[in-house]
């Protein structure tokens, strides 16, 4: 499972394979260097005997090639370090773009079913730290690995058993490191979990600050956030131990490594068998040569968490995304109006059944407005029309073909959509209303404006048509956000129109004359309007009355009145004091 | 950084023993080019093994006793930095819980929950290397040198020359990676935000199938951090082989200059030896300390970025307590002008009116007409910027906010609950409410039908943000929130607009019916929903265009008849 989360990491890095190829060059290099100095060290303090005992010119000779030496090494770390940073993050953002595609392509059931805050903790920090395991992977694996390779090579060299002995001593390394990651995963992953829960708290608490001040719920706020704090607290001290711990007991087995190579390189010294200058340099690998083994472990613990993270992520590219569109799929040039809702059943979750046998038949440029009691299902209609959920059963038809036949970017594009969550996107108040048609040039982006009666406001701004908006930015008013909302429809006219509750909060009078502009719209276009307001229910062709999720009445205005059933109740009971 | 170690201070022991202990492996670590010189210079020189392997024994000791000291280290630093994290977020989420919106609407929602989220974690993992590792490398560097001068104190120069100038070399790469680490942070906020909006805009995205180029964007925006990021690490990848480079170089002198004291009979070869050690030693302490400098740069950003939050005071802050009047009006406003922040022109301008105890007032304007900033100064969400609002009497500055705030119950214009069961979120309004309370709120707000129309009732689990409920059943539970608590004022701030007539008509009947000692706000865009209320107050434009029951206000004020007019109109069509 790890291995495979692993594997999938490097999968991701390929395209970057030729900076990672080159830092392992690199990597090569810098070691060689690294490990030749020693050597060069070793060789010059031999020439260094004793008093009145010493060969100048031999030390002179020796110190000038350890100095190219140690350039050389410095140049090709540097070069490591640009490489993997590069291949590193590189990475990371394939990653991110990966994760990204997914959360454009999955079905919407999937954005409403999950807390926010987890999706962009695991695409913005939890990415972050993929990055940085690959960083210190990259790093620290490759040049680890490559010293402790080139080191016993060179230790070979100079004296057989002493390097048997380093090599007896070796496996007590590879045990402590493999101990302590096998324990640092799970606690890692405990700890990124809390902090994922801790996020949602905060995003919540945070955004729904007003909610929290006016009923003081400061304090109890808090309690719940400490609660999560106290948690994260103690799983974090675990977390962290365990995943510093590697580096002392690496270490520990270090220095034991240390103590024999000198202990047994200075016997064999003593015998004549090694050098004092050589001595010297194998203590220098001896320190060398586990230091190594010491950054893998650290690497390891890295990349444990890393690896949970990554977990995290893959979890979150690998959710299903929408079912594709028919490869058939003949988009429609433009539609004619027609809607034909058929035998349509749909529920969100499976046990709780919501629409059932749903029919309707819709003329071009007929308008059908939705009305019933709140709850009883009519924004999703909306969701079915837009295929933002699909039926369960049943077809809807639109210009005769089954929606579900259609491209859904060419279905969508047939409808324009007024929805009560007045959603803007960062950016400036023209590039918002261009959203639907971003080649709309100045005076179509005025006209639209204007037709939506949001010119007037938006000229008063200091900045214009150029003041920065956003989702979140408390800048501009509810009514002010649905007048934006209105003109960046004005700005594409499709053929159909879905209307959801869109005028509730703006003020009468600007609300008639958008009516007009609607009427005006909506001439020659079939709309559908989740509807509060007698003119629309009254002009309306049709009336669909909703009821738990059924169609319990259809028809004209005096027709239902006539009817004396469900809808003539809810209309009477608007004039009840 | 040093402002936020004020967060330390609950773990002074730990922050203590973690370092001393560091401190000790040190020490044992430095004495082992000692121990090795002496085994040259005395156990090979003489041929004596058995002082070799006496010394072989002294050297694994140090081992030992080494791992116990590191260990506890790591323990103590492990419990002082997340103790620190702890606080320090803890204490973070209570000063954004203080803040009033004026401070809120600057920093905006997004920056704040990174500011309480990642920074926090970045402050955390510094402390942590700094408990840990930062001071382990200077006790090193120091210890070193000091051993190198009990050697031969001319060879010493060598070590302070090559100390200062890695000091220099580390100075510099910092100074000029930090800048660069606090950019990567803010493309990484927009990544976030991109992320953030792929998601609450999802519906927008697909109805106009901008896909394409909201991936686009996205790509683009990487693309940035990603050169951001490579430009900070060319930097930072300087530092470990400059470092190195310096060390041997400085080796090389120290080589050269002690075949002049060796040949002069100074000191031995294995002296030599042991300050080619201690030099080595450096290296290593400072290579751990230019990896560990990544980490202290990007951990200062967010520190600094920390800082900056807790720079930010509260505008509004509890009175001292206020002597209510119960006989005095509900509510009173006495010239009130209100301007947000930065906003050029003033939402509310020179606002009176009073409002009786048990009355209910409507508010009714068009869009941006300031009939929200005028219900919001009544809790106290802002201060009026001139007059005086005065509730029972009081001024709204002398209470205490939980007391101002206990009073009034607020059903806000964008519905927010939180995750949950419905029960939870009902009792916000009320600590403690017990299910009945809670049933008979439900039900004032026409929300009892479809809360027990679901066989989970009160248990209900509500998802963030209320996202399992439509728009109007949202709406009516926080009416009901706000209806829990039996306040004293009623503030429906145009709560009920995604209500449809009949369900909104039934709602004000059932608060007027069971409210009433309660002094009601209704703000609203139709006069349907205000007629019935004791007093009507017309916004135009920030200013009270009129004031009086629907009658009078039909009769005397122009705004009012045309809204009204407009309205009826539409009624008749």
């Amino acid at each position: 499972m790890k291995r495979k989360t692993l594997l999938r990491i490097l999968r991701f890095a390929r395209p970057h394979m030729p900076y990672i190829a080159l830092s392992l060059v690199m990597a090569v290099a810098s070691v060689s260097m690294t490990l030749y100095a020693p050597v060069l060290i070793g060789d010059a303090v031999d020439q260094i005997i004793g008093p009145g005992n010493v060969d100048f010119a031999g030390v002179l000779a020796i110190l000038v090639r350890l100095i190219w030496v140690v350039a050389a090494g410095a140049v090709a770390t540097w070069l490591m370090g640009l490489c993997t940073n590069r291949a590193a993050y590189s990475t990371a953002r394939e990653i991110r773009k990966s994760a990204f595609e997914t959360l454009e392509n999955v079905p919407l059931s999937y954005i409403d079913g999950r807390r926010h805050g987890d999706v962009i903790s695991r695409v913005v920090t939890d990415v972050d730290q993929i990055s940085d395991g690959l960083l210190i992977g990259f790093t620290q694996l490759f040049s680890g690995v490559v010293t402790i390779v080139g080191t016993l090579i060179f230790m070979f060299g100079l004296n057989v058993r002493i390097t048997l002995i380093v090599i007896l001593v070796t496996p007590i390394s590879l045990l402590v490191a493999n101990f302590v990651a096998r324990r640092t995963f799970s606690m890692f992953k405990a700890q990124s979990e809390t902090r994922g829960e801790m996020t949602s708290l905060v995003e919540e608490t945070v955004g729904g600050q007003n909610v929290v001040k006016v009923f003081s719920r400061e304090e109890s706020c808090e309690a719940r956030f400490d609660e999560i704090n106290e948690r994260l607290r103690v799983c974090g001290i675990r977390a962290l131990f365990f995943s510093s711990i590697t580096n002392p007991c690496t270490r520990f087995v270090n220095s034991i490594v240390y103590a024999c190579v000198g202990v047994f390189g200075a016997i064999a010294a003593i015998s004549g068998s090694l050098s004092v200058g050589m001595l010297t340099c194998f203590l220098t690998y001896a320190n060398q040569y586990t230091k190594p083994f010491n950054e893998i472990a650290g690497v390891a613990a890295e990349l444990q968490s890393a690896i949970a993270s990554a977990a995290r992520v893959f979890e979150l590219i690998d959710a299903p995304w929408q079912e594709p569109d028919a490869p058939d799929a003949q988009p429609l040039a433009r539609a004619d109006g027609s809607v034909e809702i058929r035998d349509v059943a749909f529920s969100y979750r499976q046990d709780v059944p919501l629409i059932e046998n749903l029919n309707l038949a819709a003329q071009p440029g007929q308008r059908i407005a939705i009305v019933g009691p709140t709850g009883c299902g009519k924004t999703t209609i909306i969701n079915l029309l837009m295929r933002f959920y699909d039926v369960n059963r049943g077809e809807i038809r639109v210009s005769g073909r089954d929606a579900r036949s259609l491209p859904r970017d060419n279905l969508r594009a047939q409808f324009g959509m007024v929805l009560q969550d007045t959603w803007l996107k960062t950016g400036t108040i023209r590039e918002n209303i261009a959203y639907g048609r971003p080649d709309a040039t100045e005076e179509e982006i005025i006209f639209a404006a204007r037709a939506a009666h949001a010119d007037g406001f938006i000229r008063r701004l200091p900045q214009g048509y150029d003041t920065m908006v956003s989702d979140e930015e408390g800048g501009l008013s509810q009514g002010q956000r649905q007048l934006l909302c209105i003109a960046r429809v004005m700005l594409t006219l499709p053929p159909m129109l879905i209307l959801d509750e869109a005028t509730s909060s703006i003020d009468t009078r600007t609300e008639s004359l958008i009516q007009r502009a609607f009427d005006r719209m909506m001439q020659g276009r079939t709309s559908f309007i989740v509807a509060h307001r007698l003119s629309t229910i009254r002009g309306a062709d049709c009336i669909l009355v909703m009821r738990d999720g059924h169609i319990v009445e259809q028809g004209r205005h005096e027709e239902l009145l006539e009817k004396g059933g469900f809808y003539a109740e809810l209309y009477n009971s608007q004039f009840a004091p | 950084m040093i402002k936020l170690m004020r967060y330390l201070r609950g773990y002074k022991l730990e922050s203590v023993v973690g370092p001393l202990f560091k401190f000790f492996e040190a020490c044992l670590e430095l004495l082992v080019p000692i121990v090795m010189a002496r085994v040259i210079d005395v156990g090979v020189k003489n041929g004596d093994s058995g002082y070799i392997l006496r010394m072989g024994a002294v050297l694994a000791a140090f081992a030992l006793s080494g791992v116990v000291c590191a260990l506890t280290a790591q323990y103590f630093a492990a419990k002082a930095s997340m103790g620190f994290g702890t606080k320090l977020r803890a204490d973070l989420y209570r000063h954004v819980n203080r803040l009033s919106f004026a401070e809120l609407d600057t920093a905006g929602a997004p920056t704040l929950i990174t500011r309480l989220t990642s920074d926090a974690n970045q402050a955390q993992a510094s402390i942590n290397l700094t408990l840990r590792l930062l001071l382990r490398s200077p006790f090193i560097v120091l210890g070193a040198i000091a051993m190198a001068f009990t050697i031969d104190a001319r060879l010493t120069l060598i070590f302070i020359g090559a100390t200062a100038l890695l000091g220099l070399c580390v100075f510099f790469v910092m100074r000029a990676t930090i800048p660069l680490y606090r950019r990567i942070q803010s493309r990484l906020d927009r990544v976030s935000r991109l992320t953030r909006e792929s998601l609450s805009g999802a519906r927008v995205i697909r109805a106009f199938s901008r896909q394409a180029s909201e991936k686009a964007d996205y790509e683009a925006e990487t693309g940035e951090l990603l050169r951001a990021q490579v430009r900070a690490g060319r930097l930072s990848a300087l530092l470990n082989p400059a470092t190195s480079a310096i060390v041997n170089a400085a080796i090389a002198l120290l080589v050269w200059q002690g075949g002049y004291r060796v040949f002069a009979g100074g000191i031995t070869q294995g002296e030599v030896v042991a300050l080619v050690n201690y030099m080595t030693q450096i290296l290593v302490a400072l290579l751990a300390l230019s990896n560990l400098i990544v980490q202290m740069a990007r951990g200062s950003a967010s520190a600094a970025r920390l800082n900056e939050l807790f720079a930010l005071r509260p505008s509004i802050v509890d009175g001292p307590g206020a002597q209510t009047v119960e006989s005095a009006n509900a509510v009173e406003f006495q010239h009130v002008s209100f301007r947000y922040p930065g906003a050029g022109a003033p939402s509310l301008a020179d606002v009176s009116f009073a409002a009786p105890r048990g009355s209910t007032i409507g508010v009714i304007g068009g869009t941006g007409s300031g009939k929200s900033t005028l219900v919001n100064l009544i809790p106290r969400l802002y201060d009026a910027t001139e007059g005086s609002v005065k509730v029972f009497g009081a001024d709204v500055k002398q209470y205490r906010l939980r007391e101002l705030r206990g009073r009034i119950g607020v059903a806000p214009q964008r519905a927010a609950l939180f995750r949950g069961t419905i029960r939870e979120n009902l009792q916000w309004g009320k600590p403690g409410a017990t299910d009945e309370e809670i049933t008979r709120a439900l039900a004032v707000a026409q929300a009892a039908d479809f809360v027990f129309a679901s066989p989970e009732g009160l248990d209900r689990h509500i998802e963030q943000g209320g996202r399992n409920l439509s728009g109007g059943q949202r709406q009516r539970l926080t009416i009901a929130r706000a209806l829990v608590g039996e306040p004293d004022i009623l503030i429906l701030d145009d709560s009920a607009s995604a209500l449809d007539y009949a369900t909104d008509a039934r709602l004000r009947r059932a608060i007027r019916e069971n409210t009433r000692d309660m002094t009601v706000f209704i703000v609203s865009q139709r006069v349907s929903s205000i007629r019935q209320a004791d007093a009507i107050l017309v916004l135009d434009d920030a200013h009270l265009a009129g004031v009086g029951t629907h009658e009078a206000l039909m009769r005397d004020c122009a705004v009012y008849r045309e809204i009204a007019l407009s309205q009826e109109k539409e009624a008749k069509a």
